[in-house]
Order: structure tokens, then C-alpha cells, then sequence
């Protein structure tokens, strides 16, 4: 490890493990990302435990998304991305070249900012990631999950009697559920979520803020927020980044009440960000 | 002469009119230490807007009912003895000669009566013309007048030149409208005039097209000679052929330009194939009859197959080399603009390239990409050059696409081309068909148009 990378990413592992006692899921090391010339991360490590839900906050820019997208190499898609250091899940090291890109994402789900379902009906919104990774022997199987990936995501009773409808036609907020409902239904290990609230009303929120509680016991959760309650309530970890860097890493209690970091505090606290 | 200088004489007072408002409206508002209601411009466009309307539709009045006036004036002044016992028709000849004869042109020995009605008819013009300039300027004069005495400081300069413009836009719509439901109308009426000589239903499913052998309008009926369909079939084989050649073509290379190309290939290669679209389609014909005929008989012979030398093969295929950037350019325009989200979101899901195309950016774009075929489909079924040069002559219905059949387009181009009368079957025959292909285009635009629409409220 870099002497150079902020210490308390190093505490922070260890406290990690003290407080959700669950194994490291993720682990990251020294991962840095140019966009072009220009440098978005430095040296970001930190592990991610298992089971639980692990927050990113942290001002406009600083990076947040860009490491989230690291995770299950969305950061791919964009050509003048590159991405250095070195991030296993599992211990498998996910930048590894005979790593099959299409293979990682199907273990590591994402649900954007913006709601995204395809154009498509309920269903097939749903049954799309099964049907593309082959999980399915059944059309009998292939309602069953989508059942099952609607009733985790707590939509089921709104769409039951309509899976044949546009989703495009559901709210804001069952159209989020849905696309969390549509990463959960090939079962990924890992759920990715880039400010999944943030064009919700206050109730979908706090519908997709349950939701998030009991995903914890099937999923690792890793979410993106600028909303400081949010994290608070539903995270078990919490890291912030502060100009591509991650300044402060521990459980989610230490992080808001006794931050070690003195940006850190200012950011809680309001006074800059 | 002197109506040629009106258009510089009206210019000349439209902008003086305009300074002059402009001038005035000042003068008046630091005489009365005021701000106008308005900005000074639009004192000065309120006057010029005068001066310059009112003669502008004087004048248009006047080209349009001055030598209809002129005309029926000389007409009437004939002598009885001459214009006794002619029907309308003669009296139209009579008066064609007349006008020539004003224009200089002298056929045999006209009697003295129609000369005088020629020299009458001169100099009728030329005082109506005269007129029409005394008319005019004073008519853009008195406006002035009229118009300059409402500048005043609390005049609302600026909502009355608002709306004039806002009516005079209006006017312009209302002209293209007007003239393309006069089109329709005129069409409407002419194969009116030819369902009358043809029954409605003969036209519309008799096999045997020859509209060459009647010679008296009663045989017509009889032996049945108008019937489109093996003449709407030559324009629905060659229409089939130049799809089969444009769509797939034409889909692939917008997938490419949309969804592999980098920035900079999509923004040369775009033009380039938009290009195809504005070769004339008269050297899409050289090509089709040149070249690509030639070749496909060599082709036949060589695995003996007799291809003919006009073949719906030839036609179709280059007509659908020509409209691959109609379908190329709007399937890319529809491809890009599904939301980058969407490919995240099957990305995210593990979908490969391929599996996001195919599944969730095509069937998300389809609309868009149906809009653009029936556009296209419309373009090759109106299309006419290429298969007055490619297809042949004769109407035939067959599905063998190497052998000669003829399309409504072509069909229309012969009845029209040499002596025509105008009231035989031959010639109202190509309004009749000429509207069988409006009515078709028609209907597949407004399919192409309902489908972008739904299209539109897609996303969002
Ligand atoms: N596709 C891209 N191309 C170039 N630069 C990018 C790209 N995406 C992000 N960046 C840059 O990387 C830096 C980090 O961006 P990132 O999106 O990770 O921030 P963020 O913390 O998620 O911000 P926000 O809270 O606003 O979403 C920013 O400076 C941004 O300008
Ligand atoms: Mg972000």
C-alpha cells in the first residue's frame, strides 16, 4: 500500500469489519481514473463488506459516480476513460483481460439516477436481463422470477394485473422500483445505485429506502446520495470523497457523529459542499 | 415603358416612407418630451408597412383581372357581322389571333375588323398599364398621408406592425395550402370528367391496360382497355425490388453510423451517403440503363435465364440504391435518439453490443425507422425517371422481376407526351392515375406521420 493515500482509508478497513462483521465483498486499492488527460480519482482504496449497504457522499464532482462505475466497469463504455489500481470482487480481480465483461455485470446490477426502463412492457422490462444470460429453461421459470424480482422490489402488487402495459407509462417512482427489480431479477451478488432518489417525490423515496433495508440481507448495496439523511438512515458504511479523493471511510454512526477528518465534518455539518 | 419602373418607384417610397415615420415619431417625442409607446423602428415600419400593402394588392388585382377586362372589352367591340354564328370555340381562335396579331404576329390575310381589334387591343393595354402606375403610386401616396398622421407618441405602433405581420404570415400559409388543394381538386375533377367515359371499377381492377387502341371514346367502355392493375403492379414489383435493396442496406449503415461508428467517421460518412440523395435521378437512369441493364442480361445469359432488356430488376434496384439515404439518414437520426440511458441500463444488465441493439435501442427506435421507410416507399413509388428510362413501355402484370413491366408514373409520362386532346379518355386517363398514386403516397405518409407521432411521446 502507498504510504502517500489518506490514512483513513487504511483505518477505515478495519473498521469496517469491527462493524458489520461481515466479509470484504469489495476491495479496492490505489484505484485511479484519467477521463483524457484529466484526473478524476486518486488512489482510492477501501473495502466493502458484504450484506450490507455502503454509502458514497461527498459535493458535486468529486468523483463519487466514477468510482461507483468502476465497480462493474461501466467506466468501459466511455472511450477516453482509463482506469488504474486494482479492484477484486470476491478476490477476483475484475480488470483481469480474460475477465468476460458481460459476466461481472451480470454480478454486479446498477439502477441509475434517472429511471431507465426500456421501452418495453412491464414483464419484459423484467424478464430481459434473465432471458439475455440464458437463466431461464421455462416461460413457468421465467414468471416466477419476474414475480419474485417484482415482489422484493415491493411493486408487485401495483403491477400485477398490468404486466403486459408500457412501463414507460408507470410514476417516477415504480419506474425506479421496476429497474430495481429488473437488476435483481439475474440475480446479481453486488447492487450498484447512483442517487436512486433524486428525482423521486418524498414517499417513493421512502418506499426505495425500505426497499434497500431488506435488500441487505440477499445483496451487497453500494449507493450514491447527496442526501445526508438518506445515508444515514440506510447506510452501514460511509465513505466521502472530497476532490477524487477519498477523505474519510468508517460506519456510517462514526462517519456523522464523530468524523476524524475535519472536512468531513464540514461537509455534515453544512458548512461547505 | 412605364410599369417597369413601379417596382423601383414603390421601393423607393416604401423607404422613405419608412425614415419618414421614423423622423417623425423623434420630432414628436422630444417636442413633447415623452417615450413612445413604441421603439422609432416601429413607427417607421407602421408607415412603410402601409404605403407598401395596399399597392401590392392593387397591383396583384390588376395582373390578375386587367387583361381578363381588356380582353372582354376588345371582344365585345367586335362588329356583329364577324363574331355571328361562332361557337366558343371559334371564338376562342378568333381571339388567339387577334392577340397575335397585337404581338406582331400575322398569319394570312386577317380582316380589317380583327386588325382594328388588334391596334384596339394595344392600345387598351397600354392605357391600362399607364393606369394601373397612376393607381398604384397614388394609392401608396394616400396611405402615407393616411398613416403618417397617426404617429403620435402614444400610438401603439408596435402591436398594430405585430399583427400585420402575424396576418401576412398567416396569407403565405394560406398560399400553399390554397394551391395544394387546388392540385387535389383539379385532380379530383379531371378523373371526375374520366369516370364518366371509363366506369370507376374498370379502371380500378380491369387487367388490360392499352390505352393506345381506342380511337373513339364509345369503344373505350366496350373493350375495357383502362384497366390500371397491370399498371399498378409494374409500380408495386419495381417498389418491392427497390425496398429489398434499400432496407437492409440502408438499416445496417444507419446501426453502423448510429451505434459503432466513432464521432468523426459518422460526421464524414453521414453527408457522403446523404449525397446519393441529391444525384439527379435523370443520371440514376443513365446508370440504371447503361450499366446496370446491360449487366444483369450478361449475368442471365451466362446461367440462361432471359432477361429483358428493360427489366422491373434494373429499374427497382437502382431506384433503390437512390433511396438508401432516405432510409439511412432517418433510421440514424431515430437510433440516435434513444436515450444514452437505455444502453447503460442494458449494459448494466450484462447485454452485449449486439443484444442492446437488437433488443432494446431497435425495437425503441422502430417507429422512427418505419416513419422513414414509408417515406421511403412513397419516394419510390412516385419516382419517375429512372423507370421512364429502366422499365419499358408496356403494362404487364407479372411477378418475374426480369422481365418489362411498366409503372403508373411511366404510364402517365406517355398519355401526356405528344398530341393531346384534352377531353379524351387517353389524356384524363393520367389524372386518374395521377390520383390513384396521390391517394396511395397519401395514405403512407399519413401512416409515416402517425407512427413518428407516437414515436415522439415515447420516452419522457
Ligand atoms: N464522461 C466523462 N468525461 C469526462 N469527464 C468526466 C466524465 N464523467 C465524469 N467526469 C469528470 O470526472 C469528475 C468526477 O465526476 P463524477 O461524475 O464521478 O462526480 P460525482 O461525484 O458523481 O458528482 P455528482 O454528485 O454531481 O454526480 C468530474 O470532474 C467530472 O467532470
Ligand atoms: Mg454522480
Amino acid at each position: 500500500m502507498n504510504e502517500a493515500t489518506s490514512h483513513a482509508g487504511s483505518v477505515s478497513v478495519q473498521h469496517a469489519h469491527d462493524v458489520t462483521g461481515m466479509p470484504t465483498k469489495v476491495h479496492a486499492r490505489e484505484v485511479t481514473v484519467h477521463y483524457g488527460e484529466k484526473q478524476a480519482l486518486f488512489g482510492v482504496s477501501m473495502d466493502i463488506p458484504a450484506n450490507s449497504v455502503t454509502a458514497f457522499i461527498g459535493p458535486s464532482g468529486c468523483g463519487k459516480s466514477t468510482f461507483l462505475r468502476c465497480i462493474n466497469r461501466m467506466n468501459d463504455t466511455i472511450d477516453i476513460c482509463s482506469v488504474g489500481g486494482r479492484i477484486t470482487i470476491d478476490e477476483q480481480d475484475i480488470y483481469d483481460p480474460s475477465l468476460d465483461v458481460v459476466q461481472l455485470r451480470a454480478r454486479v446490477g446498477m439502477v441509475f439516477q434517472k429511471p431507465n426502463p426500456f421501452p418495453k412492457s412491464i414483464y419484459d422490462n423484467i424478464a430481459y436481463g434473465p432471458r439475455i444470460h440464458g437463466l431461464v429453461r421455462s416461460k413457468s421459470d421465467l414468471d416466477g422470477i419476474v414475480e419474485s424480482s417484482l415482489k422484493r422490489a415491493g411493486l408487485w402488487k401495483e403491477v400485477s394485473d398490468r404486466l403486459s402495459e408500457p412501463a414507460t407509462g408507470m410514476s417516477g417512482g415504480q419506474q425506479q422500483r421496476l429497474c430495481i427489480a429488473r437488476a435483481i431479477a439475474v440475480s446479481p451478488e453486488i447492487i450498484l445505485m447512483d442517487e436512486p432518489c433524486s428525482a423521486l417525490d418524498p414517499i417513493s423515496t421512502a418506499h426505495i429506502e425500505e426497499l434497500i433495508d431488506e435488500l441487505r440481507e440477499n445483496f451487497t448495496i453500494i449507493i450514491v446520495t447527496h442526501n445526508l439523511q438518506q445515508a444515514a438512515r440506510v447506510s452501514q458504511m460511509t465513505g466521502f470523497f472530497h476532490l477524487g479523493k477519498l477523505i474519510e471511510y468508517a460506519d456510517t454512526g462514526d462517519v456523522f457523529q464523530n468524523p476524524q477528518h475535519s472536512m468531513t465534518e464540514d461537509y455534515i455539518t453544512g458548512r461547505f459542499g | 415603358m412605364l410599369t417597369s419602373y413601379l417596382p423601383v418607384v414603390l421601393g423607393l417610397l416604401i423607404l422613405y416612407s419608412f425614415v419618414m415615420g421614423r423622423r417623425r415619431i423623434r420630432v414628436a417625442a422630444d417636442a413633447q418630451a415623452v417615450r413612445p409607446h413604441s421603439q422609432f423602428g416601429y413607427y417607421g415600419l407602421y408607415v412603410a408597412l402601409w404605403c407598401g400593402l395596399p399597392a401590392l394588392i392593387v397591383v396583384l388585382a390588376w395582373l390578375m383581372f386587367g387583361p381578363v377586362i381588356v380582353d372582354a372589352v376588345v371582344m365585345s367591340s367586335l362588329p356583329d357581322q364577324v363574331t355571328a354564328g361562332l361557337d366558343s370555340a371559334k371564338l376562342g381562335l378568333l381571339e388567339a389571333e387577334i392577340k397575335a396579331i397585337a404581338g406582331g404576329v400575322v398569319f394570312g390575310e386577317p380582316s380589317a375588323a380583327v386588325v382594328a381589334a388588334a391596334e384596339r387591343l394595344n392600345s387598351l393595354r397600354g392605357i391600362s398599364s399607364t393606369a394601373m402606375f397612376v393607381v398604384v403610386v397614388c394609392v401608396a401616396l394616400g396611405a402615407i398621408a393616411y398613416s403618417r398622421r397617426r404617429v403620435a407618441p402614444d400610438f401603439r405602433a408596435r402591436n398594430k406592425v405585430e399583427r400585420t405581420t402575424f396576418w401576412l404570415m398567416v396569407l403565405c400559409s394560406v398560399i400553399a395550402i390554397v394551391t395544394t388543394v387546388g392540385i387535389v381538386l383539379s385532380l379530383l375533377f379531371e378523373s371526375f370528367r374520366f369516370f364518366q367515359l371509363v366506369p370507376f371499377w374498370e379502371f380500378l381492377f380491369g387487367t388490360t391496360w392499352d390505352p393506345q387502341m381506342p380511337i373513339r371514346a364509345d369503344q373505350v367502355a366496350a373493350e375495357g382497355a383502362f384497366g390500371a392493375l397491370p399498371v399498378l403492379a409494374g409500380t408495386v414489383l419495381i417498389s418491392v425490388i427497390a425496398m429489398l435493396v434499400a432496407i437492409p442496406v440502408g438499416l445496417l449503415t444507419a446501426i453502423y453510423l448510429a451505434e459503432y461508428a466513432p464521432g468523426r467517421v459518422r460526421a464524414s460518412v453521414k453527408p457522403v451517403v446523404e449525397i446519393l440523395a441529391g444525384i439527379p435521378t435523370i443520371v440514376y437512369g443513365f446508370f440504371a440503363v447503361l450499366t446496370v441493364a446491360p449487366w444483369l442480361r450478361q449475368m442471365g445469359a451466362a446461367i440462361g435465364l432471359d432477361v429483358a432488356p428493360n427489366s422491373a430488376m434494373a429499374a427497382g434496384a437502382v431506384m433503390g440504391i437512390m433511396i438508401i439515404p432516405f432510409i439511412s439518414s432517418l433510421s440514424d437520426d431515430a437510433l440516435h435518439a434513444v436515450p444514452q440511458s437505455l444502453r447503460d441500463g442494458a449494459a448494466a444488465l450484462g447485454a452485449t453490443r449486439r443484444e442492446t441493439i437488437i433488443q432494446v435501442i431497435f425495437p425503441a427506435a422502430l417507429p422512427g425507422i418505419v416513419g422513414g421507410i414509408l417515406l421511403a416507399v412513397s419516394r419510390a413509388i412516385g419516382e419517375t425517371m429512372i423507370v421512364v428510362m429502366a422499365a419499358g413501355l408496356i403494362a404487364n402484370a407479372t411477378a418475374n422481376p426480369f422481365e418489362a413491366v411498366t409503372t403508373v408514373t411511366v404510364q402517365i409520362v406517355t398519355l401526356l407526351i405528344g398530341d393531346t386532346e384534352f377531353d379524351s379518355p387517353k389524356t384524363l386517363a393520367a389524372f386518374a392515375l395521377g390520383l390513384m398514386l396521390f391517394v396511395i403516397t397519401l395514405g403512407l405518409n399519413l401512416v409515416a406521420l402517425t407512427v413518428t407521432k407516437k414515436y415522439r411521446e415515447r420516452y419522457e
